[in-house]
């Protein structure tokens, strides 16, 4: 049979019927959080393409133009293209938030797994340590990690995995604990396993399902703290292309009515937040749907 | 009640853990890390001497533990030094600051509340009907808007567009906070002189940064108030009052949201560092005179003893905030006890 798109395309679509009949609201709100992060993913990987003038093109246009056909989103005070910052923007914020995510959930998942499995008297000055952290304000925490570093992508991505590692390991070391009890451990603590490899291969491949729903929830918080740190003139340097930054110089311009210039950046950091908010609250019903319940 | 006081003071000490480790963090943060306080605030062109002579005035010549001690002896005391900028004790200028704060966060709070409990309730009793997931998106959805913007989209319409809300400060310019000012909290102070057009006028000026503040929150409220109402609606006794013959109403809206509002005021405890992150950026965008606003301030002057103190401040209100919490559970769920 010959490979034909509008066929597997018709099949997927299909499919995605079956799956929404089989979860219901949930699936649907999974598939449009899922292609939120799409769209803005493309934005940022092919900004070159996409992106009508540079992101730094101080002739694209007049000085502070409203949306117009040359410019769709309008131009800024330095006669800049506000749709080819955006689109450039995009791969600020993705990187930081993504990459903060990656590095707190690899150091809290490594710290809780080890923490929940020893016990004893590391594991609870780490569960306190970890509890004060995550009682504390978290974008207190980041501002003040933003302003003791000097700006750059690195300072901004570390204040925000900072606030993420007690989420991480709070979760990572209950979940531990209880598995820890479970017969399989106990049966290879029996034929002399080492503590290495049952943390490795018996616990952590139980532990990591939950922690995926946890990470796109994650992404989405870690968008928002990027965004506000940067709205506030912390965490990067002015030559950076970002929306929190684009935002707090288009409040300048709100009251001479200005409204392109902060409802284009904002709305944008809203709708990819909202992408992996979706995207998790749908994963998190359809794995396990007690867990929003709770 | 014996039993209840031997659990409040045990409660009480451990908050003292909780807080030595949260002072620990924020020395930890503004003193050990990289960047030298002194020389950033004397500015690049400051001789040695200068710069040796102001570091042994704030005894940052001293070793690492000797200035963490004395920073925990300081704060025992509840002495956050002077500011490095401005002739003014770092507890003068919060002090001066934080009504301005709890007025911001009283306010958006019962909005949050006011919007989210009969939200949530409504939306529990009605599971799985359209009403139910329109409440949820909206929650979902008001949880994703930065506060910041909403309050710049808020600004936009109602202050520029159809101007009939003023957009920044506690007051206007014609109202002369001197001739009432006492406690710094202008909602009371203007009662207590009994100036009913400045009364309007601070009221007038908190609309949009509590709205701001109460309907980013409410998102977070609606769902906690659902979740813990369908977990009431399930319980026996609900049955029973509905067997009984009472309307379905009167069971959702007076029995059951009774029971489901203690589990929401120990997560309002928890949310406390949420409404402060909030109050912060609130703060910024609605150039409202707050403790954000002031660690913003002196974050851009370099001020460290001042960000330490505001941070430590934060630090303390959220351990006696938890404290406070589990105290009122105990108090109101006799099960809750050591």
């Amino acid at each position: 049979m010959k490979y034909s798109p509008t066929a597997a395309l018709g099949q997927l679509i299909g499919r995605m019927g079956r799956m929404g009949r089989k979860y219901g609201v949930e699936w649907w709100i999974l598939v449009v959080g899922a292609l939120i992060i799409a769209g803005i993913i493309f934005m940022a990987v092919f900004a070159h393409y996409l992106a009508p003038y540079g992101p730094h093109d101080q002739s694209a246009g007049p000085q502070l133009a409203p949306p117009s056909a040359q410019h769709w989103l309008g131009t800024d005070n330095l006669q800049r293209d506000v749709l080819s910052r955006i689109i450039f923007g995009a791969r600020t914020i993705l990187g930081v938030a993504i990459l903060a995510a990656l590095l707190s959930s690899t150091i809290g998942i490594t710290m809780g797994l080890i923490s929940g499995y020893s016990g004893g008297f590391m594991d609870k000055t780490l569960s306190l340590v970890m509890d004060s952290l995550y009682s504390f304000p978290g974008l207190i925490l980041a501002i003040a990690f933003a302003a003791m570093l000097e700006p750059g992508i690195l300072s901004i991505t570390i204040a925000v995995a900072v606030i993420y590692i007690p989420t991480y390991f709070r979760l990572v070391r209950g979940q531990t604990l209880s598995i820890k009890e479970e017969l399989y451990v106990e049966a290879a603590q029996a034929i002399g396993a080492p503590g290495k490899v049952i943390l490795w291969k018996y616990i952590f491949p139980n532990v990591i399902a939950t922690t995926v729903v946890v990470f796109t929830m994650n992404v989405g918080d870690a968008i928002m703290i990027e965004a506000a740190l940067t709205y506030l003139g912390l965490g990067l340097p002015p030559s950076v292309v970002d929306w929190g930054m684009d935002l707090a110089m288009g409040k300048k311009f709100l009251p001479s009515g200005q409204w392109w210039l902060i409802t284009f950046p904002g709305g944008m950091i809203s709708l990819l937040a909202l992408g992996f908010t979706m995207l998790g609250e749908g994963l998190a019903e359809i794995l396990n749907p007690r867990l929003l319940e709770r | 009640m014996k039993n209840l006081l031997r659990y409040v003071i045990t409660r009480a000490l451990l908050t003292i853990p909780m807080l030595l480790i949260l002072l620990t963090i924020v020395f930890v943060v503004v003193r050990v890390m990289p960047g030298d306080p002194v020389a950033s605030m004397l500015g690049g062109h400051a001789p040695q001497s200068v710069i040796d002579q102001k570091r042994e005035e704030l005894g940052l010549n001293k070793p690492l533990i000797v200035q963490y001690g004395n920073y925990l002896l300081q704060i025992s005391r509840l002495d956050f030094g002077q500011s490095m900028i401005l002739h003014q004790s770092v507890l003068d200028a919060i002090g001066d600051k934080i009504p301005a704060t709890i007025e911001l966060t009283f306010f958006g709070m019962i909005i949050t509340l006011l919007l989210g409990i009969p939200l949530g309730a409504y939306a529990a009793d009605k599971r799985r009907s359209p009403q139910d997931y329109a409440i949820r998106l909206y929650g979902i959805v008001i949880y994703c808007i930065p506060v910041y913007w909403l309050g710049l989209i808020l600004q936009m319409i109602f202050g520029v567009w159809m101007d009939v809300l003023p957009v920044a400060g506690r007051t206007g310019a014609r109202v002369f906070v001197s001739t009432f000012e006492k406690t710094g909290f202008y909602t009371i102070d203007t009662l207590l002189v009994g100036d009913f057009e400045a009364f309007g006028d601070v009221m007038l000026h908190l609309v949009l940064p509590s709205v701001t503040l109460g309907l980013v929150l409410s998102g977070i409220f609606i769902r906690l108030t659902r979740a813990n109402m369908l977990d009431v609606l399930q319980s026996d006794y609900i049955l029973a009052a509905e067997a009984r013959g009472i309307r379905h109403r009167r069971v959702v809206y007076k029995h059951a949201i009774l029971n489901a509002f203690v589990p929401i005021l120990t997560m309002m405890g928890l949310q406390v560092a949420l409404l402060m992150a909030g109050a912060v950026l609130t703060e910024t965008t609605f150039s409202w005179p707050g403790m954000g606003r002031l660690l913003l301030e002196r974050i851009y002057l370099r001020d460290y003893p001042t960000i330490q103190g505001i941070i430590v401040i934060f630090a303390l209100i959220v351990a006696f905030v938890s404290l406070i919490v589990d105290i009122i559970y105990a108090l109101v769920d006799p099960r809750v006890r050591y």
